[in-house]
């Protein structure tokens, strides 16, 4: 049953993302992205982050393409012409991401038992939660301290500045934001 | 579990994402693909978070901030353009051209 749901959310996403870069309307562009982050955001839950799945609709599927929503209305770009580029560059685009996705889906064959053992560089397939001492660990963490309490842990205590310098961004994003968006002084 | 298919479908979504931007002259457009390359990214992040353990989780979490910082300035420089040229289109958009 697991499997079959992923499997669906996994065709909805691929689905939604191809028809996302096709359409010629900007809106309907960004609908079908809010798809394909909200399939994710299922998977994200199929794969054990809830708080990541949170955040996911909370950021991406809400403010994120809200924001581009507000700016495709705001332009109003609802009714533009095709702007998909001409034979060439389609020919091109079709080239460069083929080999792209082919090289990328080599990584369909790794399996934890695998990674684990490239990893530990041990002759022959080795058990994952010797080598990934987290492993199923981050599932019983959970269970102990709660979903959130699994992300905020490392996040306040070992990630602390990089944390800090986050905010920072954000703040230099909305004063940079503000700047560029305001007309003349 | 479904490690080897979630680096699959990140895999998919990345080339679709490069697609896009290779394909489109939409500014806005192109900007959606670069979320869904992050998007894919994050997936990896999060299946490969299951062995790993929740630093990953962090990482994710440090990807959407800068996304969200991107996406905010991006679309901001889009507005100013859209005022100079009124049009969004990346062939009309040609300023810092020598």
């Amino acid at each position: 049953m697991t499997h079959f749901i992923y499997y669906l959310f996994a065709t909805v996403a691929v689905l939604s993302a191809a028809l996302c870069i096709v359409q010629r309307n900007p809106v309907n562009a960004a609908l079908w992205l809010v798809s394909t982050m909200f399939s994710l955001a299922a998977i994200y839950v199929l794969l054990d982050a809830h708080f990541i799945a949170a955040i996911q609709v909370l950021v991406y599927a809400g403010a994120v393409m809200v924001l581009f929503l507000f700016v495709i209305m705001l332009l109003n770009l609802g009714h533009a012409r095709s702007d998909i580029r001409g034979p060439f560059s389609i020919a091109a685009t079709v080239v460069i991401t083929g080999l792209l996705g082919a090289e990328l889906l080599a990584l369909v064959r790794y399996t934890p038992a695998r990674l684990a053992a490239e990893v530990s560089q041990a002759a022959s397939l080795s058990d994952p939660s010797v080598v990934f001492a987290a492993g199923e660990v981050t599932r019983q963490e959970a269970a102990a301290h709660g979903v959130i309490g699994v992300v905020a842990a490392p996040m306040f205590q070992v990630y602390l500045i990089p944390f800090e310098i986050a905010s920072l961004l954000l703040l230099a994003a909305i004063v940079g934001a503000v700047v560029l968006a305001k007309r003349k002084v | 579990m479904f490690l080897g298919p979630s680096l699959g479908l990140s895999a998919i979504l990345f080339s679709l994402g490069v697609a896009g931007v290779l394909l489109r002259r939409n500014a806005i457009v192109l900007f959606m693909c670069i979320e869904l390359m992050l998007n894919a990214v994050n997936l990896t992040f999060v299946a490969l978070g299951q062995l790993y353990g929740a630093n990953a989780y962090v990482m994710v979490f440090f990807v959407m901030t800068v996304a969200a910082a991107e996406a905010v300035v991006g679309l901001a420089i889009i507005l100013g353009v859209f005022r100079h040229r009124q049009s969004v289109d990346l062939q009309n958009i040609n300023l810092l051209q020598g």
